[in-house]
């Protein structure tokens, strides 16, 4: 028995980052918005406060903020060849799950990609010829430019009150900033945060190597900050519990921290949580969506109407509920044809740890985007000729606090356990850091997203499926930055060095990012894309797909800045024109 | 455990642990157990927003003490054993056992965690290859029945004894046996599957807050120095290259403090 309620005007599907921007935009133009997330309510005051925060057990290695598997996960497989088996544990990323979606335990690394990582194809066929681009890479330019998107990168940066110094402010370069960034209208809001020693060592010995080190953009608060919303958020005090973990001490921008306090009290705007939505409805004709069915906390499908349907969970989940709602055409990788799936990728990770014989580093000190970075070795910032690969990733000391159950660096060849480790970790444990590398994944042919055969949700809808390996262009380039990484490593006048290269097939046990990007990307035809350069869909223009699941191939930053950017230039977008002609199509083909 | 009449806003709250997130995730709901009625805490709408007042979701602390609730006493006599040898008590400071390792790996395996009951564990089963990750049908509480099982007989085929009854020396190169996946194990266990979950158990036990039961006296940490569940660093930010003064805090406060066992 499914009831049907009323219509409404617009349902948003899932209420992390993207979920919460588009409500408070679409309520601010008066419509009536109804966000619908399938995880629980939460906030810092009750689920992460102050004074229990800091549990690395609970929160990290038993998945307390993230997606239970046990309800839904995703299949994997490196190729086609294999048979793809059930995710059954976290590892490679994590999914997040309940009000505030990933970006809860996310580290607030706020970054903007480079102009020429949204121009990929014409850009690098530009400078290195198309016959750079192997066959089966499948990148394309974004649909906007970057001059485009300033203005909604600069509204999410003042929306989280991002701690940074400006390196480009309307062309000018600035002295401490990142000289390769795109321009910036203004300074970011808040000065960078205070400095730990290990990320000035990195500083010092990439500065004498003549590179670029700027601090991280964070938004962890350098100091107290009330956002354009009118929200105060808190200076960080780095606890050192912050990727991974929910803030307890509101000083790390999230949905909780910047604008649910002001949208939660608006009456055109209504959260249901524990409710999860089961599809989009299809109209007749399958021209239009007519609304979403759900099932509500006690087990009853709920058919809700709307004029409009904003997809904003996780990537993952944004793909799949167009595959089990047969939005579009599923991708067949033989043929190429099909943009549902299409131009699934990841980023590459790998490091180097330092390790001091005196130098105490109090490792332990941290926030989630407290460092010194380069990226003189990122996006098309260096040539790439003659290196058979293209894109690049930054290298840097990032300090996120140096939980000792993940982290106690022991040097190469030193065991895992025993009196030899004992002694390792005793003697390296607060003198020991780490230079990260962290690169972007070109799309591919063979990389790709589907609904699983065989395995089902506890539901009983299919799974997800995930096909991905790096291609030797990301392997290239990893190897690239970790030589450079090296490089630095070796000058920061440590005891020794140990390089953890990535090698072999993409696994999904350890850690590496949570920053998943594709399956519905966005381009300039239906020819090439699921949704326009305002993240509609091409095949249904009331249906908008928010997140980075609209990124053509991934980049060598964090996405979340820029996908924050990709959803106000939508939403202004839906404000001044969809809204004069609701249902009709805002780029014509 | 209703703090308020339900209505809109949240009226229920977990304060013994177990939240109703869980039940959702854990699929429960599905036509089987009516979590709340519709239109009651999960429906959000001004002015009831759901900001809860004296409410915390605050840890479960499992039971205290040292008598185990999930392992036998032959597999206490192996977690001892192994757990010695993985971190032994050396002039460094205590090791795994005295730091209550395997208390904590019992706790560990009695809750949540034994049962897998976070993870996807429906079928069909296959091996797959590596990078494909966890795929054993066992939750850990069964693996490590099985596997200590299958561990104390292959020492009785080789040595007639059990592994804890196992010379140190002997005890160490079967760990590095297990480690290296060459040890051969009946039963179908995956040496070098087990021997993860077992070292990342024991550093957990070794590394976690002392609420859960290892980590006593914060033996892991002060080996280490970690300070623990400390709030505010902002004294410690630039203190380049000066050691850290204050020492370790769980989060129930340390021995001394209010009367907890730290």
């Amino acid at each position: 028995m499914t009831t049907t309620l009323p219509r409404t005007d617009v349902v948003i599907v899932g209420f992390g980052w993207t979920g919460a921007i588009m409500a408070q935009e679409l309520t601010d133009a008066g419509l009536n918005v109804l966000a619908i997330e399938r995880g629980a309510w939460r906030d810092a005051a009750t689920d992460f406060a102050p004074t229990f925060a800091q549990d690395e057990l609970r929160y990290y290695w038993r998945h307390e903020l993230f997606q239970r598997l046990a309800h839904d996960t995703i299949t994997v497989r490196n190729t086609r060849g294999q048979t793809a088996l059930p995710m059954r544990r976290l590892g490679s990323f994590l999914l997040g799950s309940g009000v505030g979606g990933a970006g809860v335990h996310w580290n607030g690394q706020v970054w903007r990609f480079l102009p020429s990582d949204l121009q990929a194809r014409s850009h690098n066929a530009g400078r290195y010829g198309a016959a750079a681009l192997p066959s089966d890479m499948t990148i394309q330019d974004y649909p906007v430019t970057y001059d485009e998107l300033e203005p909604y990168y600069d509204k999410f940066e003042y929306l989280c009150g991002v701690s940074g110094k400006a390196g480009n402010l309307k062309g000018a370069l600035q002295p401490g900033g990142d000289p390769f960034e795109g321009w910036r209208s203004r300074e970011y809001p808040n000065p960078p945060l205070d400095m730990p020693y290990a990320p000035t060592l990195f500083a010092k010995a990439a500065g004498e190597l003549g590179k670029h080190p700027f601090p991280h953009p964070a938004a962890n608060m350098s100091r107290a900050y009330t956002n354009p919303l009118g929200v105060t958020l808190g200076p960080c005090t780095y606890c050192g519990f912050c990727e991974k973990y929910g803030c307890g001490n509101s000083s790390k921008a999230s949905a909780q921290t910047t604008i649910l306090p002001v949208l939660m009290k608006k009456p055109n705007f209504t959260l249901m949580t524990e409710t999860e939505v089961l599809k989009v409805n299809l109209a007749g004709d399958g021209k239009t969506v007519t609304g979403v069915t759900y099932l509500d906390p006690s087990g009853q499908e709920v058919e809700q109407p709307a004029d409009m349907v904003l997809l904003c969970s996780y990537i993952t989940n944004n793909v799949r509920l167009m595959l089990l709602s047969g939005i579009g055409k599923p991708y067949d990788p033989v043929s190429g044809e099909g943009q549902i799936g299409r131009n699934y990728a990841y980023q590459i990770t790998s490091s180097v740890n330092v390790f001091y014989d005196k130098e105490i580093l109090n490792p332990f000190v941290g926030a989630g985007a407290l460092g010194m970075i380069i990226n003189d070795y990122n996006g098309d910032n260096f040539d790439h000729g003659g290196l058979g690969f293209i894109g690049g990733g930054y290298v840097g000391v990032l300090q996120t606090g140096a939980r000792p159950i993940e982290t106690h660096l022991a040097p190469q060849g030193s065991p895992a356990w025993g009196a030899d480790w004992k002694a390792a970790i005793a003697r390296n444990y607060l003198r020991s850091t780490t230079v990260s590398t962290h690169g972007a994944v070109m799309s591919h042919r063979g990389n790709y997203l589907d609904l699983d055969p065989t395995y089902r949700d506890v539901l009983g809808r299919p799974l997800l499926r995930m096909t991905f390996d790096y291609t030797d262009n990301e392997h290239r380039m990893s190897d690239h930055l970790t030589d450079r990484a090296t490089e630095i490593a070796r000058a920061m006048g440590g005891r020794e060095i140990k390089v953890n290269r990535r090698v072999g097939s993409w696994d999904v046990v350890p850690y590496q990012t949570t920053h998943n990007t594709g399956g519905a990307i966005m381009g300039s035809s239906p020819s090439n894309s699921a949704v326009n350069r305002y993240l509609q869909s091409w095949d249904t223009p009331n249906l908008f797909v928010i997140g980075a699941n609209a990124f053509p191939q991934n980049a060598g930053f964090n996405p979340t800045g820029t996908l924050a950017a990709l959803a106000y230039h939508a939403a202004d977008a839906i404000k001044r024109e969809y809204l004069k002609a609701p249902g009709q199509p805002m780029v014509r083909t | 455990m209703a703090l308020r009449a339900p209505g809109f806003g949240v009226g229920t709250m977990a304060i013994n642990g177990l939240s109703r997130r869980g039940l959702l995730s854990a699929g429960v709901v599905v036509g089987a157990i009516p979590l709340a009625p519709a239109g009651a805490e999960t429906f959000h709408r001004p002015p009831d927003i759901p900001w809860r007042p004296d409410a915390a979701a605050s840890p479960t602390v499992p039971k205290r003490g040292d008598d185990f609730l999930y392992f036998t006493a032959v597999e206490q006599a192996f977690v001892q054993a192994a757990v010695e040898r993985m971190i032994p008590n050396d002039a460094l400071g205590p090791g795994g056992v005295e730091a209550g390792v395997p208390i904590f790996i019992d706790r560990q395996l009695a809750g949540a965690f034994g049962a897998a009951s976070d993870w996807y564990m429906q079928g069909p089963w296959a091996k797959g290859e590596t990078t494909q990750g966890w795929q054993s049908r066992m939750t850990p509480a069964q693996l490590y029945r099985a596997a200590i099982a299958a561990i104390d007989d292959a020492v009785q085929r080789t040595s007639s004894t059990t592994f804890a009854m196992l010379p140190a020396a002997d005890q160490i190169a079967f760990l590095k046996r297990l480690e290296a996946g060459t040890a051969s194990l009946s039963g179908g266990i995956d040496p070098a599957g087990f021997f993860k979950v077992l070292l990342q158990n024991v550093m957990e036990g070794y590394f976690a807050d002392p609420l859960y039961g290892g980590n006593r006296d914060m033996a892991g940490w002060k080996l280490i120095g970690f300070p623990g569940a400390r709030y505010d660093q902002r004294a410690y930010v630039t203190t380049y290259g000066k050691a850290y003064p204050l020492p370790p805090v769980g989060i129930l406060g340390r021995p001394g403090w209010r009367g907890t066992e730290g």
